[in-house]
């Protein structure tokens, strides 16, 4: 509980701080539900994400984050059983209107997967991957800046710096995971979402990708599904529960943390299920 | 008594140890100690005590056997052909087998009293069905009686013995049966073993094929140079006139192995930008309806005997193609109707199933990871696939291209009707070339003498077709195999 002390006496700080950002809504989802075949997985779940925080989706398995995740850059439309409905809005704008352009919406909001998934090249090449289809860089010049930058923010920099030319696939977990990081953030999106980037890593890479997400919400919206309920409380300002394909409730962390309305929230983060 | 006799007997004794044993394992039964094998594996155990032994001791037998006969032919016959030439002993040998086998058919009183005579006893064989080389000889005849007494004996003694050890088999396993008898491991133990002995046999096979081919390999290089065959530029094998030197014809590899090589390139050049395109288009793209009848009806091709893809060559292609050139030169066609191109194309339709098949498999093996970050950084499908999905399996589609020529280079109907007979040494792919194969076709078949190196020939081409594709197809595995562990 001590962690859970200092965390709330940070938020404190940090609540003051960001009083200015905090009504800005980045993407609105309005009664989105989502069927696979038959299955239906969410109802009719309607919830904010803030501009530069960090929303945390936590509940048990099977309980339909990932799924409201996965619409949030339309990934569910490379599952030919899926289905969305409801209307879920980026800056306003319907991203599911048909005048979007998927691969453009994907640009704005990036997504980082539970493996780490590098592709089979170089370093530099992962990250030169977006810009490259893009066309972000006019030269190669820019290009290594751009590399160089996202692997700065990415924090993996100093450790990659020079072995840019070796195989992604060659590095940790955890530096694997921060490459798919400085991947998404090279094509400079808006949103990044996280689908459980930690649940594959040690402890200690945990807490290095746990550092930087912190560090990531000064420029980018970030949301985040977890399992871990310490993460959620560490990492995130905001944190939706979701439970059997509904959302349960949404709020300020340390609130949902200390003081949470529904019951079942109040059982999940006491692990009495999930 | 015959083989198949013994065998059956064997197997009823086998079923019957099975029946009491089963039946013995359930009356020991009696709940107080819990019983190790359920009571059929007791039945099992057995049965396979019993017919293994027996049958191995027969099967065993049995090529002893007729090893020995064989040899005790050769002994008895008289010293002037033994002293003869091999072909000669051989050739007498093989008139007794037959003859010995033809004495089988009379009854025992016109064996009593056998015609010593060989034109005496022939009408009474022909009646009964039997044919006989008319060389063969007086003497015969007491050799063939006495053979067919000897293989009688031998015979007897096999089926006493296999069923003697079938019973004592079976003794032995009833007599093991007890609830704590591991019948269940030991029945276990068998099936390793013959699941063992099976994948041996086919690497046995393999083995005994390329040792009969080399054993003729070397037989022919002992009449002609290893230069001339591995450096000549010219195939002119000639006639092989029976007793004509050895030397005669020039049997150059190269002519032959350069049509080989180009045939399937040519071929590759149609497989595999079609199949690797049709293979992204039904791992990638399909929708899973249309997957499910455009696989089935690609993989149709690849049940098309490749017989009637040379005839399609040879009638239809091929004609079509020298109608073609001859119209747009408006006289003397530059495509002859037996090509390169004729060939290359008809084969290259052959393969693209292979090449499809393989690298759909390659392709979906590709983790959805990849495509997940590819698609989720805003690329298109294409994109994905261009610059993720197809070099993250490059590794492997070589190796299936690997695999697809070795295919195509010990394709031998397509070639044989399409591509000629001509050894040409030529880059021209409207013209006819030939290939290892079609001369291995063309040296074997015909009345030709086996001893000379017209016909020992076609081994040493059969050998190096075999290491060309053995090489192919062991990069391919090593190059498939590397790519499977990067996600492993």
């Amino acid at each position: 509980m001590n962690i859970m002390t200092e965390k709330s006496l940070d938020d404190a700080v940090n609540a003051e701080m960001n009083a200015r950002t905090n009504e800005i809504i980045k993407m609105r989802g309005d009664k989105v539900t989502v069927h696979y075949g038959e299955k239906q997985a969410l109802f009719g779940v309607d919830l904010d994400v803030r501009q530069n925080q960090v929303t945390a989706l936590i509940g048990p398995s099977g309980c339909g984050k990932s799924t409201f995740l996965r619409c949030l850059n339309r990934m569910n439309d490379t599952i030919d059983a899926a289905r969305v409905g409801g209307k879920i809005t980026l800056d306003s704008e319907d991203i599911y209107d048909p005048k979007i352009d998927v691969v453009e919406l994907r640009a704005r909001v990036g997504m980082v997967f539970q493996k780490p998934n590098p592709f089979p090249k170089s370093i530099y090449e992962n990250v030169a991957y977006g810009p490259r289809i893009h066309g972000l860089a006019k030269n190669k010049a820019e290009l290594d800046v751009i590399v160089e930058k996202s692997l700065q923010k990415a924090a993996l920099w100093n450790e990659a710096k020079d072995r840019l030319n070796e195989p992604g696939t060659g590095l940790s977990g955890g530096q694997q995971q921060r490459l798919c990081i400085a991947r998404a953030i090279a094509v400079s999106p808006e949103v990044i979402l996280m689908d459980e980037p930690c649940s594959a890593l040690d402890p200690i890479a945990t807490a290095k990708v746990e550092e930087l997400i912190d560090e990531l919400r000064e420029n980018y919206t970030i949301v985040i599904v977890t399992h871990s309920m310490q993460q959620a409380a560490r990492v995130s300002q905001r944190t939706a529960m979701f439970h059997l394909g509904y959302l349960v409730e949404e709020g300020p962390t340390d609130k949902m943390f200390t003081n949470p309305d529904d019951k079942r929230t109040q059982d999940y983060i006491t692990g009495r299920f999930g | 008594m015959s083989f198949l006799l013994v065998f059956a007997i064997v197997l009823a004794i086998g079923l019957a140890a099975f029946v009491v044993g089963r039946q013995r394992a359930r009356a020991q039964d009696d709940g107080t100690v819990k019983p190790h094998s359920r009571a059929h594996y007791h039945g099992w155990w057995a049965f396979l005590t019993g017919v293994v032994p027996a049958v191995l001791f027969l099967a065993a037998w049995d090529i002893g056997a007729s090893a020995y006969l064989n040899s005790h032919i050769h002994s008895s016959l008289p010293a002037d052909v033994a002293d003869g030439t091999v072909a000669h002993e051989d050739l007498s040998a093989g008139l007794v087998k037959s003859l010995a086998s033809g004495l089988r058919k009379l009854d025992s009183q016109t064996l009593a009293t056998l015609p010593s005579t060989f034109t005496e006893l022939q009408p009474m064989l022909a009646a009964k069905g039997v044919a006989l080389a008319p060389d063969t000889q007086d003497y015969m005849i007491p050799i063939a009686t006495e053979t067919n007494s000897v293989s009688d004996r031998l015979g007897m003694i096999s089926a006493v013995v296999s069923i003697g050890l079938a019973l004592i088999g079976v003794g032995f396993g009833l007599k093991g049966i007890s609830p704590r008898a591991r019948a269940r491991n030991n029945v276990e133990k068998v099936m390793l073993w013959s699941l063992l002995g099976a994948s041996t046999l086919a690497i046995l096979t393999t083995i005994g094929i390329v040792l009969s081919m080399l054993f003729q390999t070397i037989a022919f290089f002992e009449k002609v140079p290893l230069t001339n065959f591995f450096f000549g530029a010219v195939w002119d094998p000639r006639f092989a006139a029976a007793g004509a030197g050895a030397s005669e014809g020039q049997f150059g590899l190269i002519p032959l192995l350069a049509g080989t090589l180009y045939i399937a390139f040519v071929a590759l050049l149609v497989a595999v930008p079609i199949g690797l395109m049709s293979a992204v288009y039904m791992s990638e793209y399909a929708a899973p309806k249309v997957r499910a009848v455009v696989k089935p009806a690609l993989e149709l091709l690849a049940g098309i005997p490749t017989i009637v893809y040379g005839i399609f060559a040879l009638v239809t292609l091929g004609p079509f193609l020298r109608d073609i050139s001859a119209a747009l030169t408006g006289g003397t066609p530059f495509i002859q109707a037996q090509s390169i191109l004729t060939a290359g194309l008809v084969m290259g339709v052959m393969l693209i199933p292979v090449v499809s098949s393989l690298s759909d498999d390659i392709i979906t093996a590709v983790p959805r990871a990849m495509r997940d970050g590819s698609l989720g950084l805003g690329a298109t499908r294409s994109e994905t696939i261009k610059r993720v999905i197809l070099p993250a399996a490059l590794p492997g589609i070589v190796g299936a291209i690997l695999l697809t020529a070795s295919r195509a280079i010990g394709e031998t109907m397509i070639v044989v009707l399409a591509a000629g007979v001509a050894a040409n040494l030529t880059l021209n792919p409207f013209e006819a070339m030939t290939t290892i194969t079609v001369k291995i076709v063309n040296q074997l078949t015909g009345d030709l003498e086996f001893n000379t190196p017209q016909t020992l020939v076609a081994f040493a081409l059969g050998i190096t077709l075999f290491a060309l594709t053995l090489v192919m197809n062991i990069v391919a595995l090593y190059i498939v195999r590397k790519y499977r562990e990067q996600y492993e």
